[in-house]
């Protein structure tokens, strides 16, 4: 970068703010400022984090499948049949997986089940927050297209519409074994290099995005959250 | 029981009583009357404890019947006040003075029905629903399955079996529909 | 090693204290050892936002669920909270309204998911309204086999509540174990019923299978696992020195509360009042058995974990009586008419039960059509998670609002269905 790192003061670089800049495509609350300005508010948009080449790759892939670690974020059913897979009988542990409390320390994020516009919200906020590369796993048959309550006027049917979906696990609970084998889908899904959900929502971001305002009428929180 | 709904009736004016079984019952009030009668049936009769209120959408005969359940913790006996009011005018007296858990109530109903209580404390609050945009959604000319289908968008490849159409093609498909 | 201990004259020596107990006197509100403040008959106190010493803090939907998703606004000052506004419907499916767009039968499976940790409940109380309305009979062994699968669901969901209990107050072993044997528990359930959490087994006139070969002994063997599992969390949690100081005197629920917040469960018991569904009002078979209804003397965090503590050593032994009494032979289920075209003549009825959290019942009105016209479902936690918790949350710590949720046992979903 330029120089202008050594300084204390925060120059922005015009060229680059300009290439990052969403203004013009999408309306964010930033819109009307200079563009000098613009950085301080984070306008940045998510950019595509080309893989590496080759064995590095995969290599880096290979740590990122051995170890999965789960947001602890129960949003609906499906988190009943989590705690049992962190307990002696199923345990997740020793695959790698755990749980945590915050999205900047996570890399998958399980979806459990229905998800309604309140729930939504704070999905797609706490996505946003979550470090590249990050995986989703939509638990249940209410995150594939809406199960059982698909004519229901407060949740959502096709959750991939709003975020990218890596991995979907059927049934109304899946047992614990079949968790793990989602997991273990995942794993070979990120060791053959395609769980590439996080550049996913960088490249189509204006779809997503639209999506999500035409779902969730009262957009009232900052629009990117990273 | 029955004493006790007899002396309601004539102390009240309550109409329709109708003793389910031993331990439940139903009367029926005017509006204007029925906070009175709750109040007398909490202060002098015992029954002490609100199980719940809810409403009902009689939308044939454009009211909403608001059912209070009051239980009497020492006899273990339930009895139902039911309260007519206009559908278009939705509003009714508040009970939050009476019990402290009735301000929930009100709320909610005041989101899923539009019924009004003035003076509830923070009754416009939303309780449950967030970014919603139209009528109340227990109404029963709300039609939930139009509006999913309408604003959410459904994965393509669902098929749809009737179950009655189903069975008619089962087991009588020689007869037209 | 000798001098290192004075440290630039500071005694740094760490002898720990044994926590002082004071006796506490529930009738004093406000007297020693109640943690909460004195706010007065309003419930609120006085706080100004715009002096600047206040902080609107969220403790969201962000966690592990085992309350559920709620999320709670606080209002903090330092340590302290002085204001709670409980937020609900992060859950909310509307089931009320999809009971009225499907038919009786095609209710059921739908109804057991309002309560995830015991959804046999939801299913007893459907069936038993729509029975009530249509006017059937129920056969005796059908009847025993309800209150089979309600009283394991009762430990199930108390198993998995004790763990969230001191769980909340950061020792994660005990939930290690609950969990477990609450595994074991879903594995005979499974037998019985096909299903691990959703069972959908109780259907409107009857049950929808036989208990299978071996049951009872497996079950038993269970029981003793669990009765030994019970005696170790009195060892780890109700003799344990953190979980006292931090749960005696938490959210103290008084004798004047229970009837102006509709207080019912544990939470009522536990503050001295024996009110039980199972005594006062039996239904199943529940006037046959022999049990006791437990109770304490201060509902404080401390009290309610151990009332319900004794509820499941009361579960156990109510498993092992009904398991003496279901018959071997007979019907486990009524001819129901063709339900596809089943219309229930008008009408409303009240049902209600004793589940593991209070008062739980369902209030059906049907209009002689093959759609029921109004199903409502009255949840313990509605006046539990909101009211009852905004008032008993003024005064303690911000560490121990999860603590407090957990000990009211709030559930979400009933509350916005």
């Amino acid at each position: 970068m330029s120089e202008a790192d050594d300084k204390q003061q925060f120059i922005p670089d015009v060229e680059e703010e300009e290439a990052r800049s969403t203004r013009g495509k999408i309306q964010l609350p930033n819109a009307d400022m200079p563009i000098e300005d613009e950085g301080r508010f984070c306008s940045a948009r998510p950019h595509v984090e080309a893989p590496f080449r080759g064995a590095i790759e995969k290599f880096l892939n290979w740590a990122r499948s051995q170890s999965l670690w789960v947001l602890g974020f129960g949003t609906g059913c499906g988190a009943i049949e989590l705690r049992p897979l962190m307990t002696a009988r199923f345990d997740a542990y020793r695959y790698g997986i755990q749980g945590r409390p915050t999205p900047r320390q996570s890399s998958v994020f399980i979806i459990g089940g229905y998800v309604s516009l309140k729930t939504l919200k704070r999905i797609i906020r706490s996505y946003e927050q979550m470090q590249n590369p990050k995986f989703v796993i939509g638990l249940g048959s209410c995150t594939i297209n809406g199960g059982m309550y698909w004519d229901s006027y407060n949740t959502i049917n096709r959750i991939d519409n709003y975020i990218p979906v890596d991995v979907y696990i059927a049934g109304c609970m899946p047992r614990p074994e079949a968790i793990l084998a989602g997991f273990k889908k995942l794993k070979e899904r990120i060791r053959a290099g395609e769980a590439e959900g996080a550049n996913e929502y960088a490249e189509h971001f204006d779809w997503y995005k639209e999506n999500q305002k035409r779902i969730v009428k009262d957009w009232d929180m900052p629009d990117y959250n990273w | 029981m029955e004493t006790l709904l007899s002396d309601l009736e004539s102390r009240f004016g309550t109409t329709e009583p109708r003793q389910q079984r031993a331990d439940l019952a139903f009367v029926r009030c005017e509006r204007n009357r029925a906070v009175d009668l709750i109040t007398h049936l909490r202060d002098r009769e015992g029954y002490t404890h609100l199980v719940f209120f809810t409403a009902v959408d009689i939308i044939e005969q454009g009211l909403f019947r608001l059912t209070y359940l009051l239980h009497n913790p020492e006899l273990h006996t339930d009895i139902g006040v039911e309260v007519d009011i206009d559908r278009e005018q939705a509003e009714m007296e508040s009970i939050h003075r009476l019990w402290a858990q009735a301000a929930t109530y009100q709320r909610e109903l005041k989101e899923m029905f539009g019924i009004d209580f003035p003076g509830s404390p923070r009754v416009d609050e939303p309780f449950v629903l967030e970014s919603w945009d139209d009528i109340p959604p227990m109404r029963r000319e709300f039609d939930t399955k139009a509006y999913s289908e309408h604003r959410f968008v459904a994965r393509p490849g669902r098929e749809t079996h009737e179950t009655t159409e189903h069975m008619k093609q089962k087991l009588y498909p020689e007869e037209e529909a | 090693m000798s001098d290192t201990r004075l440290y630039k004259g500071i005694d740094t020596r760490y002898i720990p204290e044994e926590p002082e107990y004071v006796e506490f006197d529930a009738a004093e509100r406000g007297g020693p050892g109640d943690r909460g403040a004195d706010v007065g008959e309003t419930g609120a106190p006085d706080v100004d936002l715009e002096s600047g010493k206040y902080l609107k803090l969220w403790q969201g939907p962000n966690h592990p669920g085992i309350t559920g998703n709620m999320s709670v606004e606080l209002t903090v000052s330092g340590d302290t909270v002085w204001g709670l506004k409980t937020h609900v419907g992060y859950l909310h499916r509307g089931f009320e309204k999809l009971m009225e767009r499907r038919t009786y039968i095609q209710n059921f499976p739908l109804v057991c998911r309002i309560c995830v940790p015991e959804p046999d409940f939801n299913e007893y109380l459907y069936a038993a309204s729509v029975e009530d309305l249509a006017g059937l009979e129920v056969p005796e062994k059908a009847g025993w086999l309800r209150i089979l699968t309600l009283e394991m669901a009762r430990l199930t969901s108390y198993l998995q509540w004790i763990g969230g209990q001191i769980g909340a107050f950061g020792v994660g072993t005990v939930g290690q174990w609950t969990i477990t044997h609450r595994d074991y528990m879903l594995d005979l359930f499974e037998e019985l019923t096909g299903g691990r959490i959703y069972h959908m087994y109780i259907i409107p006139g009857g049950v929808r299978g036989d208990l299978p070969e071996g049951f009872e002994e497996r079950m038993e063997a269970l029981l003793v696992k669990i009765e030994k599992l019970l005696s170790e969390i009195d060892l780890a949690m109700f003799h344990n020195a953190v979980f006292k100081t931090r749960a005696k005197g938490l959210g103290v629920i008084t004798r004047d509360m229970i009837d102006r917040y509709g207080i019912t469960g544990p939470n009522a018991r536990a503050a001295g009042v024996a009110r039980d569904i199972r005594k006062d009002q039996p239904y199943l078979g529940y006037d046959e058995l022999d049990f006791e209804v437990v109770t304490a003397q201060n509902s404080d965090a401390y009290d309610r974990a151990w009332v319900r503590r004794q509820e499941m050593q009361q579960s156990v032994s109510l498993i092992r009586q009904i398991l003496k009494r279901i018959p071997k032979t007979g019907p486990i289920h009524t001819k129901l008419p063709n339900v596809l075209h089943w219309r229930i003549p008008p009408g409303q009825t009240w049902h209600r039960a004793e589940c593991t959290r209070g008062e739980y019942g369902y209030y059906m009105v049907a209009d002689g059509t093959i759609y029921p016209r109004r199903v409502y479902v009255r949840g313990p936690s509605y006046t539990h998670a909101i009211a009852v918790m905004e008032k008993l949350a003024v005064g303690t710590n911000i560490a121990d609002i999860a603590g407090l949720m957990v000990s009211l046992h709030t559930y979400p979903p009933e509350i916005e269905r």
